[in-house]
């Protein structure tokens, strides 16, 4: 199976709760809360679509959309 | 009459015929005296017609297990006694706030407490109408003879669906096991009322708790083309919680109104007569078959008796029982209980003070002989 | 994504804290699924009361939140007079084994094909955090402010001995592992009990000094390991994850079917 390619971060700030979840359990470090304790994508290229992010946010609020989604 | 529909059986029997007449096709209930033959013939007769039987590991459950069934587009139905009615009160509350038909059948026996389960009494008229809590309003019905438990059961049903609301069957330890004759009717003799479903589309919005302009809440089963949610907590039309002022005020109302605002639609009742006469017996399920025999052995010695027999309790009929008891000079009400319905029939009349209690307490069905002790004693004459 | 298709939108943000375990718990139940491919209409979820029987609101599914405790009463009428129907039934730890004790293990011995979820955070968390039988001893909580004297139970243990024929357990940690047994459980035909450890912050995690959602979050990771392992070989104190039971017996509604076979052909020869 082909390695996943990163398209986007897509977030929800209306339903992002600043949890930090998805920050913390990041493997590549990716993501980072603003000052307004939303998560954002600071190292967006060293991301691996592992989607852990995604799968353990509590609020749906991050997705991980990768080019093999859209196929 | 084909001779296979005259029955000799119980009064518990007859509401299981009159429930399977109108369409019953879940039960689920927990065994208690004086009820539990209801449960058991209908784990007989349910499956045979492809209906379904669960003894459930309370009653508690047992409410719970209806109310689910309902919502998958059931006709469904409970039993039990004064104990199991106590647990079962949550639940009501939540059929009534969901506003998910089902009929519960409480054949009452001495209490409070574990009382004399296997002996009448009336005691539990109040708590049907206000045993589980906050404001609500209840249907209560009851009979005194076979015949008319087996219309009663039918016509819970149908109120039960024509209102979206739980329906109560107070019967009593007397009229439950007693055997009698019950003649029951062909299909088609008595009218039924069906559920009534949505006709929205798939696809289209479907607001479960929006009325139509009739007033009427067409439902929708579970399982079909409609989701949506059902909660105890106050809801918005979607069914959605809610702690909207105005959305609380407005459903409350709606619950409350729909019954209230039809207590003639709703009320049953059976007057003998009451025309001429100057004492008027008020009475309701086993009593009635006493203050009946009072009344109907007295006339024609010239004594102007009358009976009103209550069969809907809740919404008492106050209007009723003012407009029939306004020339009596004396109203004598018959209930094995302290005075319950007493009570309410003293707020309808315009002379409270004319409203009597012929009543018994002690667990023994109460006689025409302890009804006429009782007048004698109230009009002055001594025993 | 996807599981987007399985909410009602309109209510988010959904009223959960922030780090609630619930939410991810709601999370991997959707991918669950999903990857079961099932028609919305078929699926009813009936959920109790407390912070995870919310949860019966924001999925877009036949949805009945009960009362306190019923919610397995509720779902036995609903499965009994359906059978074809789907049901899930998510609930607290208190919910589920407190006042819902009896209920659980009735439905467990009948072996009705109900798919029991305990949203188990030890904690009574939409009353303000009191004590729930999963506490633990020692613990502290607003209705044990000198600790917590009430020892705890297996959850496992109890819906094993009921009879219930696939118990699991897994946590907000786990997530894969998480989906992957929901959906097993769901397509188990018999009672399914899983439960899943999840995080209540805002107070078990703040009485009990166990920090934020992460912190919760890696004790379980550190806390728990999978059945038979050698880690709990030579540390009995960690929590066993994974499928613990997974039998087949007979299904209570195949069974009454055969009880009404039986009662109509009697019925019709007599």
């Amino acid at each position: 199976m082909a390695k996943p390619k990163l398209k986007a971060h897509l977030i929800n700030p209306e339903w992002c709760k600043g949890c930090g979840i998805c920050v913390h359990f990041c493997p590549k470090n990716v993501l980072e809360l603003s000052d307004s304790d939303k998560v954002l994508p600071a190292r967006p290229t060293d991301c691996i679509c592992c989607k852990l992010c995604e799968l353990r946010c509590p609020d749906l609020a991050i997705e991980i959309e990768t080019e093999q989604d859209e196929q | 009459m084909k001779k296979e529909n005259i029955k000799f059986i119980q009064g518990n029997e007859a509401c299981v015929e009159g429930a399977l007449y109108a369409g019953l096709d879940f039960f689920a209930g927990y065994p208690i005296t004086p009820s539990t033959e209801i449960a058991e013939l209908l784990s007989h007769r349910l499956p045979q017609k492809g209906g379904k039987f669960i003894q459930m590991e309370d009653e508690i459950a047992s409410m719970g297990a209806i109310i689910g069934a309902s919502l998958t587009g059931s006709k469904v139905m409970t039993a039990t006694s004064g104990p199991g009615f106590s647990l079962m009160q949550e639940a009501l509350g939540y059929a009534i706030m969901t506003e998910i038909p089902c009929v519960i059948v409480n054949v009452q026996r001495g209490g409070p407490s574990t009382g004399i389960p296997t002996h009448v009494s009336q005691g539990d008229v109040n708590q049907a109408r206000w045993g589980t809590h906050g404001d609500h309003a209840i249907v209560t019905i009851t009979a005194s003879n076979h015949q008319d438990v087996f219309e009663t059961t039918v016509h819970a049903f149908n109120i039960s669906e024509t209102y979206r609301t739980p329906v109560i069957l107070l019967y009593d330890e007397v009229v439950g096991h007693m055997r009698e004759r019950l003649v029951i009717p062909n299909k088609g003799e008595l009218p039924l009322v069906e559920r009534l479903r949505t006709s929205v589309k798939e696809g289209v919005d479907y607001h479960p708790y929006l009325p139509r302009e009739d007033g009427r809440l067409p439902m929708s089963d579970f399982g079909s083309v409609h989701r949506y949610n059902v909660t105890g907590l106050f809801h918005d039309m979607w069914g959605f919680p809610s702690d909207n002022p105005k959305i609380v005020h407005g459903l409350l109302r709606h619950l409350v109104d729909k019954i209230q605002n039809n207590v003639n639609q709703i009320a049953r009742y059976k007057e003998f007569y009451l025309k001429d006469a100057e004492i008027i017996l008020i009475s309701y399920g086993s009593s009635a078959r006493s203050a009946n025999h009072v009344v109907f052995s007295r006339r024609p010695r010239g004594e102007k008796l009358g009976h009103l027999e209550l069969q809907t309790l809740w919404p008492f009929p106050y209007d009723l029982v003012r407009e029939k008891c306004a020339k009596a000079t004396y109203v004598v009400v018959v209930e094995m209980n302290m005075g319950q319905i007493m009570e309410e029939v003293r707020k309808a009349v315009d002379q409270p003070e004319k409203v009597f209690l012929a009543n018994r307490i002690d667990g023994v069905f109460i006689t025409p002989t302890d009804i006429r002790n009782i007048l004698r004693l109230i009009q002055g004459k001594g025993v | 994504m996807a599981i987007k298709d399985y909410i009602r939108e309109r209510f988010f943000p959904h009223i959960w804290c922030p780090g609630c375990g619930h939410g991810t718990v709601m999370n991997s139940l959707l991918r669950a699924l999903d990857s079961l491919g099932m028609s919305k209409n078929e699926i009813v979820m009936v959920s109790g009361i407390g912070c995870s029987s919310r949860i019966s609101g924001y999925v877009d599914f036949h949805t009945l939140h009960t009362i306190h405790g019923r919610a397995l009463a509720f779902a036995t009428g609903v499965k009994l007079s359906l059978p074809e129907l789907n049901l899930i039934v998510p609930m607290g730890d208190g919910d589920a084994l407190a006042i819902g004790g009896n209920h659980f293990i009735h439905a467990a011995r009948r072996n009705i094909d109900l798919t029991a979820i305990v949203m188990n955070n030890r904690i009574y968390g939409m009353t303000g955090g009191q004590y729930s039988p999963l506490s633990g001893y020692g613990t502290l909580a607003t209705t044990a402010p000198y600790t917590n004297i009430d020892q705890s139970f297996d959850t496992v243990k109890l819906a094993t001995a009921a009879g219930a024929t696939f118990v699991a357990r897994s946590t907000t940690y786990h997530v894969q592992q998480l989906a992957k047994i929901l959906k097993q459980a769901i397509l188990h035909e018999g009672f399914s009990v899983v439960e899943v450890l999840t995080q209540c912050p805002t107070y078990f995690g703040r009485k009990n000094r166990e920090g934020n959602a992460v912190d919760m979050m890696e004790s379980y990771n550190k806390n728990t390991t999978p059945i038979g392992s050698k880690a709990k070989k030579e540390n009995p104190d960690l929590i066993e994850r994974g499928i613990f039971i997974q039998k087949e017996m007979p299904e209570y509604c195949s069974e009454y079917d055969k009880i009404i076979e039986k009662a109509m052909a009697k019925y019709s020869n007599s």
